[in-house]
């Protein structure tokens, strides 16, 4: 159920988002998802891709320090309250969310969530039992493609 | 040399510790002699002093016996910033050697001065101090009060000095060094805050050394108001003794009162302090033994003398006769205050510096609270603020330039480093009437 | 003149009172079991000494020797006599400690009122130290100095500069003390505040505790409308008080009945001609805790021994060109990159792939020290890589004593170099010697 993510740490400087993503489009790999934390002087660039083993050593080839952490993607439905209701859950569950990043999908009215969590296997639990739709990798493959 | 003579064996007697044995009445002559002199040069130097007298009708021929100092004006610590930076000085500066700064209760600073007698007095009642504690000359003393304007430091150093004691000039910081230094050069005496010193000893647990196993003796500790439970605790983990002293920079820094061997009681060095104690609503004086405000007169101060200075630390006096031998009288250890300060690794602060402090970067006052917590033996400090639609920025680096600052600011008055913390807008509780600003956490658990 | 007498003393006088000063304290380094050994291994005492050209029969002491002594080989006095313990700055993995007598503190005290005195200093005047206090030994030196002048002592110590500069403005110090570059971090935050850096009350800048250059000179005495004082020392030797500038300021005057310095070629160790820029090696004439025989300084310089129109007698020797060793000065603070090493390699996993950047953005040094991330150390969470840079911070804090700014950088982005890594990269441009 859990989904592989890539984390790469990069400069905070221009052009430093750009290589990686040139790096790994160059060998055909399509990016489902990203998100970028930045602080003044270094940032954390989050990738799920649908090939993440490849583009994984695509990049440490590369040169770049590569991390492989275990998310957990829920999908919701694309309205209001979607997402808090999905939070209230995991409050509720006293699960603390890492952190969080979220997409909508161009067809289908649903958004899917990616949350990283210190217990991810409990989380998922937590969620299952709270009726909620944990999606896993080959699903979301699925939904964007 | 007369010292080394007295002041070499264990248990000796330093010949600076004289008049901590004085019969009393030869001690009351001594203070009613130095106090008429005092409010003599007081009133002729010190305007502020003089007008006050003047509008009591009072002159210093009306000081005939030591009670007639109930009579005198108070002196408050708005009184030292009001006058800043000169106006409280009763010497010429061209008599002035010293001079040590703090910040005020709202961030402006207050200066107290020094001649040369004044740091010799302060250097003997340093010695004194050290003396009562069981230091002598070939004592090896790690002096890690904070050196610089803060009067610790430098009142230690030259006590030490003047002991002929080894002085360690470390000051505050660097545990590691601190640890490794007592190792390495057999110190036999240290002084800081006590709350430095059980950070010192968890740290030295970490690192696998045992201070019970090293040359350490002494700790005088001091700066900040500490328990019987912490002393314990510190003399059992350290194997050492602790002992407390007591001083403040506007009557001359430490050097004020110093526990004894009976370790029951700070010894007031009256001879140079006179201790009167009041209700601090009424200005009363209260009878003895009674406690209240702690309110001091400087019987040989050159430079600032300071007449009835209201000192707002909570005590009482011990009248009874000490077993060290000591006739001069004793304080309990300053508990409480009746007002706002509190006192942070030795820093004394007030909520209105923060306050002052935060107004700065934002130009208006932002909800915050103060929150003092202990880990490690190691007091926080954190400041939560509010964020406001004003400051906020999408960007990480934005909120953390906005904290930088407001970190930075309140660094620049208090002189020490804050956990400044963002937090959301209404998540510090409101309550009715006064904000409660401080929630101090440091004895708990 | 603080001391007329021995400031202007006849130079064949002094050469006198220094033959008789060096006999004397390599019979006092004699009591000390590591000078002994070296003596004794020479066949050398206080009768080989006839002449100060002898000097050169003596062993050198240099910064090993004190460490491998730790803590208490190089006393000559019992310790019961030390009053003062000294450090040099930073490291706990290499400390260097020197001991004062009483007595020795009384010297240092004369030394410092000496080169106060030739730069202005009057008793009547009130002088901010804005050096540290503390193990260092700059501001202690300065601090007694000025007590003994009989002036006014502000001991702000370092940093808090807007804290400093309201000081200044409220209690009109005539006379600065601090480092250099310090000085001008005053000028630039006094224009920050809104204030004319002229109408500051100072009048006169004592300045050291790092290299700086006569360009520097010309801007802090533009900025801050002050006449600025080059002085030097070491804490090996003393601390501040070895040398300083008098009105002339052409060159700092050797306290040479305290002192006696050679110029000498690092290579050979032969003295370099006169005029020639060499490494200065010193040896303390009077110190009686810790005698230090011909200490080598690794600082550059250059020695003259021309008659000065302020009227002493003694040589004088130029700023310090450089130094011949890899150590850098951060804020008046001594560090060595093995330093910055040993903290790197106290946090877990950190492999030392780094570059120490210094430079001086503003007036302030600052220190950059880039790391290479690596698998081990990267976490995909922020707050662990925060956490990450202010651990490293930290240790360089407790390690250097110097607080360096971590730049997390990516893998493989500093240069690496065939044999020897250069660690180092100063831009800040120091020397003009």
């Amino acid at each position: 159920m859990k989904l592989q993510q890539l984390s790469l740490f990069l400069e905070n400087r221009p052009g430093r988002l750009e290589a990686p993503l040139a790096a790994i489009a160059a060998e055909g790999i399509n990016i489902l998802t990203l998100s970028l934390a930045d602080t003044a002087q270094f940032g954390i660039l989050r990738l799920i891709v649908r090939d993440w083993e490849k583009a994984k050593r695509i990049l440490e080839q590369a040169g770049w320090v590569v991390n492989l952490t275990e998310v957990v993607a829920v999908d919701v439905l694309d309205r209001p309250g979607g997402l808090a209701g999905a939070l209230r859950i995991l409050e509720d569950a006293n699960l603390n969310v890492e952190y969080m990043y979220a997409f909508s999908l161009r067809r289908d009215d649903k958004a899917i969530l990616i949350f990283r969590f210190e217990d991810p296997d409990r989380a998922i639990q937590v969620l299952l039992d709270q009726g909620l739709h944990v999606v896993d990798g080959d699903e979301l493959m699925t939904f964007v493609s | 040399m007369l010292t080394e003579l007295w002041n070499d064996a264990e248990g000796g007697f330093h010949p600076a510790s004289a008049p901590d044995f004085l019969p009393r009445t030869a001690l009351q002559e001594v203070q009613l002699r130095r106090l008429r002199a005092v409010v003599a040069r007081a009133y002729q130097n010190v305007e502020l002093f003089r007008s006050r007298m003047d509008e009591r009708g009072l002159t210093p021929a009306s000081i005939q016996s030591l009670q007639d100092i109930q009579h005198l004006p108070f002196t408050v610590k708005t009184d030292l910033r009001d006058t800043y930076p000169f106006g409280l000085f009763a010497s010429p500066m061209s008599d002035v050697v010293r001079l040590h700064a703090s910040s005020g209760t709202t961030g402006k600073p207050i200066v107290v001065a020094y001649t040369r007698e004044d740091v010799e007095v302060w250097s003997e009642v340093m010695a004194r101090t050290f003396a009562s504690c069981g230091l002598h000359r070939g004592d090896i003393l790690q002096n890690a009060f904070g050196y610089g304007l803060f009067t610790g430091g430098l009142g230690a150093h030259y006590g030490g000095e003047t002991l002929g004691a080894t002085v360690i000039p470390i000051s505050g910081g660097n545990t590691d060094r601190q640890i490794m230094l007592i190792r390495d050069f057999n110190v036999t005496a240290l002084c800081c805050t006590p709350s430095y010193f059980t950070h010192m000893i968890e740290r030295a647990r970490e690192l696998g050394i045992d201070l019970r196993d090293l040359s350490l003796r002494i700790g005088i500790f001091g700066a900040e108001p500490w328990t019987d439970g912490m002393r314990h605790h510190i003399e059992a983990e350290a194997g050492i003794k602790a002992y407390d002293i007591y001083g403040l920079s506007e009557i001359i820094g430490p050097g004020v009162a110093s526990e004894c061997s009976a370790q029951d009681g700070l010894h007031v060095f009256e001879d140079h302090f006179y201790p009167e104690i009041i209700d601090p609503d009424t200005g009363e004086a209260l009878p003895d033994g009674e406690e209240g405000e702690l309110v001091l007169t400087t019987l040989s101060k050159k430079a600032m003398p300071m007449i009835r200075y209201r000192t707002r630390d909570i005590t009482r006096l011990i009248t009874e006769p000490c077993s060290c031998g000591r006739t001069i009288r004793r304080m309990r250890r300053v508990g409480r205050r009746s007002d706002d300060m509190f006192i942070i690794r030795g820093v004394n602060v007030f909520p209105s510096q923060v306050e002052a402090a935060l107004m700065a970067v934002e130009g208006t006052l932002p909800h915050y609270q103060i929150i003092l917590t202990r880990a490690g033996g190691l007091d926080r400090i954190a400041v939560e603020v509010e964020v406001t639609p004003e400051v906020f920025s999408d960007k990480i680096r934005g909120l953390e330039d906005i904290r930088a600052r407001l970190a930075q600011s309140i660094e620049r008055i208090l002189g020490i480093r804050v956990d400044l913390r963002l937090v959301e807008p209404r998540t510090i509780a409101r309550s009715e009437g006064k904000a409660k600003r401080v929630i101090d956490r440091r004895n708990e658990g | 003149m603080w001391d007329r007498a021995a400031e202007t003393q006849p130079r064949a006088e002094r050469e006198a009172l220094q033959l008789e000063r060096l006999r004397a304290q390599v019979a006092r380094a004699a009591r000390v079991p590591f000078y002994r050994d070296l003596f004794t291994h020479r066949g050398i005492g206080p009768h080989s000494i006839r002449s100060l050209a002898d000097i050169r029969r003596l062993p050198f002491t240099t910064k090993d020797d004190m460490r491998r002594q730790h803590p208490f080989g190089l006393l000559a006095v019992p310790r019961r006599e030390l009053a003062r313990i000294h450090g040099s700055s930073g490291t706990t993995g290499k400390p260097t400690f020197v001991g004062y007598t009483a007595q020795d503190l009384a010297t240092w005290s004369d030394l410092c009122a000496r080169f106060l005195v030739a730069g202005g200093l009057r008793p009547e005047h009130t002088a901010q130290v804005a050096f540290g206090y503390g193990l260092f030994t700059g501001g202690f030196g300065l601090h007694y100095g000025i007590e003994k002048v009989g002036a006014a002592v502000i001991p702000v110590a370092a940093g808090n500069t807007r804290r400093q500069i309201e000081i200044m403005r409220d209690l009109d110090p005539e006379v600065l003390i601090c480092t250099p570059s310090y000085a001008l971090t005053i000028a630039d935050t006094a224009r920050e505040m809104g204030m004319d850096p002229h109408a500051l009350p100072i009048r006169f800048g004592h300045f050291g505790g790092e290299p700086w250059t006569e360009d520097m000179r010309r801007e802090i005495e533009d900025q801050l409308d002050i006449q600025a004082f080059n002085n030097y020392g070491l804490s090996e030797v003393i601390g501040p008080g070895v040398s300083g500038e008098c009105p002339a300021r052409s060159g700092m005057h050797i306290q040479e009945d305290h002192f006696l310095v050679e110029c000498l070629d690092p290579e050979t160790l032969e003295p370099v001609p006169e005029g020639e820029p060499g490494e200065l090696v010193i040896t303390a004439l009077t110190r009686e805790a810790m005698p230090m025989i011909r200490y080598r300084t690794r600082d550059i310089a250059r020695l003259d021994r021309s008659p000065c129109t302020c009227g002493r007698t003694t040589m004088r020797m130029s700023r310090i060109a450089g130094r011949t060793d890899d150590m850098l000065i951060i804020r008046g603070v001594n560090v060595f990159p093995s330093q910055i090493e040993e903290a790197l390699l106290r946090v877990e996993g950190t492999t030392p792939h780094y570059l120490i950047e210094v430079s001086r953005p503003g007036t302030l040094d600052e220190v950059h020290v880039k790391v290479e991330i690596h698998p081990e150390i990267f976490s995909d969470r922020m707050d662990r890589m925060q956490a990450l840079c202010d651990r490293i911070g930290r240790e360089i804090h407790t390690v250097a004593g110097i607080r360096a700014h971590v730049d997390l950088v990516e893998p493989r982005s500093i240069e690496r170099f065939v044999g020897k890594a250069k660690r180092v990269l100063d831009k800040r441009g120091l020397t003009d010697c």
